[in-house]
């Protein structure tokens, strides 16, 4: 084999290691560099109790309640498999609505609960004009 | 076609007229894009007027990214054919892909705010374009310091190689992992972005693209440029 050959085949050996890197550190850090817990991801298993974490999924439609004094917020976070009660004492970012994303931070109850003490709003991959978006995406809002 | 190139003054033969040519291309389309997008585009449903960030964001990651693949493909191609212009050619990718990668998390950090409530956050696609960042600076620096020494460039060409191991983590970190980061909106074949507010992207995205290429074949010919006047500088010298 010349020894242009030789490093043709060891080049090629070399990147397929790297990207065989890149693909055990994306398996490996699967649990570890989530930035969040889907409700889904918590049911049925011991809660992360006593330390500060996210909680991330659908605001439920129809499940914001606004309290009494204004600044709090009850509201349910669901991914389809499992639901999570949240409350929450703050300001609200903007885009926090019924029906679309949302990633919460705070902690856990052991009831299964959620206090959120900072809401960060997900918005998802898709984007459309309002004449589009029309009445399918109308949901209520904290401003109604 | 590449061993062809591969030759300085056939490169240069190319390069010259090619320069001018991808430049103010780039320049023209990315300026339109950017005029289209601001004005002749609807606004989000959701995220209203900043939705208009995405003109320079996506073609900015793209770059970001795409660089790096540049930077990896010549240093792989320097290790494997010791072809003196590959090394040129990853040297100079790598200022212009960092300058993208800083942009995108710019302008990703000024589109957070006010969509995610955050200026930033440690998900996994921010971290990861971070580091990709980072590289680009540890490249650079890799590369310059072995110059300086007198090196022959395999050192920064192994590192370059091993660089691309950030762009699966990069590309795929919103699918394998739970992220702040939105998925992917641009398929091959299909797209989340409504066609009314789509179009101008893909002008920025060719634009910038251009303008990529024009600034890299730039920086390539006043590096072979130097390396001349060093040549008859050393000969002078030796006379």
């Amino acid at each position: 084999m010349k020894p242009k050959h030789q490093r043709l085949v060891l080049g090629l050996l070399a990147l397929g290691a790297v990207l065989g890197a890149s693909g055990l550190a994306l398996s490996a850090l699967r649990d570890e560099a989530a930035f969040f817990y889907a409700p889904g991801d918590v049911a049925g298993k011991p809660l992360p109790l006593g330390k500060a974490v996210r909680l991330g999924g659908m605001v439920e439609q129809g499940s914001i309640a606004r309290q009494p004094d204004g600044l709090s917020i009850a509201f349910v976070v669901t991914d389809g498999k499992a639901r999570v009660p949240v409350a929450f004492r703050g300001v609200a970012p903007d885009l926090f609505k019924e029906g679309s994303g949302v990633v919460a931070e705070g902690k856990f109850n052991p009831d299964g609960s959620f206090t959120a003490d900072n809401l960060l709003a997900k918005h998802d991959e898709r984007y459309m004009p309002p004449q589009v978006a029309g009445n399918m995406h109308k949901s209520e809002t904290l401003d109604k | 076609m590449i061993h062809a190139l591969a030759n300085p003054t056939r490169f240069l033969k190319l390069a010259r007229p090619l320069t001018p040519v991808l430049f103010w291309a780039g320049v023209a389309l990315a300026l339109f894009g950017a005029w289209a997008g601001l004005t002749q585009t609807p606004a989000d449903y959701l995220q209203k007027e900043s939705v208009r960030i995405l003109y320079i964001h996506v073609p900015a990651a793209w770059l970001g990214m795409g660089g790096w693949t540049g930077v990896a493909g010549a240093s792989l191609g320097y290790l494997i054919w010791r072809h003196p212009l590959a090394h040129i050619a990853a040297r100079s990718i790598a200022p212009a892909g960092a300058v993208f990668a800083a942009l995108c998390l710019i302008t990703g950090s000024i589109w957070g705010r006010p969509t995610w409530g955050t200026w930033w956050e440690w998900d996994g696609r921010l971290t990861s374009m971070l580091l990709l960042f980072f590289v680009y600076i540890a490249y650079i620096a890799l590369a310059r310091a072995d110059s300086d020494r007198g090196g022959d460039g395999r050192v920064p060409a192994l590192f370059g190689v091993a660089g691309s191991v950030l762009l699966p983590i990069v590309r795929y970190s919103v699918v394998w992992w739970n992220t702040l980061h939105q998925g992917q909106s641009i398929g091959l074949t299909s797209s989340s972005i409504d066609g009314s507010m789509l179009w101008p992207l893909f002008f920025t995205i060719g634009g910038f693209t251009l303008l990529f290429a024009g600034v890299v074949l730039m920086r390539m010919r006043a590096m072979l440029a130097t390396q001349k006047v060093e040549a008859r500088l050393r000969r002078m010298a030796a006379r």
